[in-house]
């Protein structure tokens, strides 16, 4: 999982380890049928791929070029490019960005750097471990339409448990629902308890695999606890914690699910739109509103978004590699 | 903490301890909240300080929420639903990452290319075609359409083309074609066989996440037909503000995940942790 960035071959690869001039050192029938049957291998997959994934897209950037209805879902009518001018001009398209955009960033940030420390905390010799490790996946075996639906009543106003312990505290009740702030970092937290505990994870693998001798050197070198996370931890944990920033980018772009559901299923996103992100405009769009061609140019916009916001990631990671480097 | 103690030998203190702890709470309590919530009425729930410990309106509380979704629908149709998705992807993405692997083709890397960039794309891109097709095929509602476009994962078929990549050498595949044996031969007798803990790996994540998925069904199935996920959301965009009833619908629907999980957690834990540094 963690050098999902890299699509050079394998160590191991087959074709790259014999030179292609030995074909004494091939045997002589297998790389002409290994070649041929290859397709064999791949071609349920890419069938399967080719028509519910690959056609639908391209399907979809058609559409975006078009007035749809559903109920009249073959008389498209062309209108070139004005359903993405109608998003760029279109307060609910922005609003939605912005949501998206702020949610993603209160909910990925944090649970990066918790799972981190956690990851940390893991890595030390514990009694009963396996429970520890277990109890932290839990929120990741909840779905999250149970998640939500349990935090929903965590935060409600009035009855939440949320509020119950503010008021003990002495503090002012939050109205986590129609304030934004407190909406969105409700919406954050579903996300955050649902994650944190699986990036955990996926950072204690990549902890343990950091090459432990290289912590004894380094304190022989008389480097501090720090300065072993700096130099050490950071560098050996790069590509897993890039991994993860990417993942997080693209789950965090396409959340859907757990603002539906916190406004009881409704796709407005709150009273004021003051949570709907880009997944549930488009779903709005389509089903609500019943503008299809419109609700493509979304699901569009966010495939560029991702697309910019993950090279982002990239450039900016490559970049301090070659500083550190 | 002495320097030299780190890492390898990082010994827990009390601090270590209360942290992991509270982090172990933060996680399980909003599970065990729910058993509280689930098992009391409303207006216990109502009543400050809010009670902290089960009650005995669990049961109550669960034939009411199994008259407003059908929970047990979505509980079987999810399974049909998971076990389908799950079967599929790992012998597709087996064969696929066997291939991608292993053998020698023409556009093998731009292939695998293309299907890692693919990962990047959000489900929103293919929703309105798939479920135009899904109606034309006469399938819209049917657990099928929810099966169909899930059967294969780019994920799976990279993850399954790492691992063959590190756990199967070399040297073994090719002795085999010394001695003659087909392409066939080497997949089933040397490359399953090897790999058969990645595939486990991958077939319980894959389970978990269509298990969850909640985006695609909501929009290709009724509330009639649904899979657990989707009753969940008819359950709880109810108009009744019935907090314990709504709860309880949830557990009933969480408990089978739950109970695998607390089964099978340290095999899902090992796989996770496996995936990330294999893969």
């Amino acid at each position: 999982m963690t050098s999902t960035l890299t699509t050079e071959p394998a160590a191991g690869d087959l074709s790259r380890r014999r030179p292609r001039r030995t074909p004494s050192a091939a045997p002589q029938g297998r790389r002409s049928a290994g070649s041929r049957i290859a397709y064999v291998y791949i071609l349920p997959f890419f069938l399967v791929f080719a028509a519910f994934s690959v056609y639908p897209w391209l399907d979809t950037a058609w559409i975006s070029l078009h007035n749809v209805r559903l109920s009249t879902y073959d008389q498209r009518e062309w209108v070139g490019l004005a359903n993405y001018k109608d998003l760029l001009t279109n307060h609910f398209f922005w609003n939605a960005f912005r949501n998206t955009l702020t949610i993603g960033v209160i909910s990925a940030v944090p649970q990066l750097a918790i799972a981190l420390g956690i990851a940390h905390l893991l890595n030390h010799k514990l009694r009963g471990r396996t429970f520890f490790r277990v109890a932290i996946l839990m929120p990741y075996a909840t779905s999250l339409a149970a998640a939500t639906v349990i935090f929903l009543e965590l935060y409600s106003p009035q009855y939440g448990l949320i509020n119950w312990f503010l008021d003990l505290a002495h503090l002012p009740k939050v109205d986590w629902q129609n304030s934004k702030w407190p909406a969105q970092f409700a919406i954050a937290s579903i996300v955050m308890w649902r994650w944190t505990g699986y990036n955990a994870l996926i950072f204690l693998a990549g902890l343990q695999a950091v090459d432990q001798e290289l912590y004894a050197a380094a304190s022989v070198d008389g480097a501090g606890k720090w300065g072993q996370f700096r130099h050490i931890t950071l560098p050996g944990l790069r590509p897993t914690i890039i991994f993860a920033i990417v993942v997080s980018t693209i789950g965090s772009a396409q959340l859907f699910g757990e603002p539906l559901l916190y406004h009881g299923g409704l796709p407005d996103g709150g009273s004021a739109g003051q949570y709907q992100t880009l997944g549930l405009l488009m779903y709005q769009q389509g089903w609500a509103n019943d503008r299809l061609g419109l609700a493509s140019a979304t699901a569009w916009s966010m495939f560029v978004i991702i697309l910019a916001a993950v090279l982002v990631n990239l450039v900016i990671s490559r970049r301090r590699e070659r500083k550190a480097g | 903490m002495a320097r030299k103690k780190l890492h390898a030998t990082l010994e827990a203190g009390t601090g270590t301890y209360v942290l992991v702890a509270l982090v172990a709470i933060v996680s399980i309590f909003p599970l065990y909240y729910t058993i509280v919530m689930a098992s009391h009425t409303n207006a216990e729930m109502a009543a400050s300080p809010p009670p902290m410990f089960p009650n005995t309106s669990f049961f109550g509380n669960i034939h009411k929420a199994l008259e407003m979704a059908p929970l047990n629908k979505g509980l079987i149709n999810s399974i049909i639903v998971s076990g389908c998705i799950t079967a599929g992807t790992v012998a597709l993405c087996t064969l696929a990452g066997f291939a991608f692997a292993k053998l020698r083709f023409k556009g093998r890397n731009v292939l695998l290319g293309i299907c890692i960039g693919t990962m990047m794309v959000p489900t929103q891109m293919g929703v309105i075609p798939l479920y135009m097709l899904m109606a034309k095929w006469g399938l819209a509602g049917h657990l099928t359409s929810v099966i169909l476009p899930t059967l294969v994962t780019a994920f799976g078929v990279f993850f399954m083309r790492q691992y063959i990549s590190k756990a199967v050498p070399d040297e073994l595949i090719e002795s085999a074609y010394m001695d003659g044996a087909s392409t066939t031969k080497v997949f089933l007798q040397i490359v399953v066989p090897a790999v058969r803990p990645a595939m486990a790996v991958l077939g319980m994540l894959t389970f978990l996440t269509a298990w969850n998925d909640f985006f695609w069904p909501l929009i290709t199935l009724n509330s009639g037909n649904p899979t657990i996920q989707v009753a969940f959301q008819s359950l709880a965009s109810g108009f009744a503000p019935q907090q314990s009833i709504i709860m309880a619908g949830t557990l009933y629907g969480t408990i089978p995940v739950l109970i695998v999980f607390a089964l099978l957690g340290r095999q899902i834990v090992g796989g996770i942790m496996e995936g990330a540094v294999k893969g």
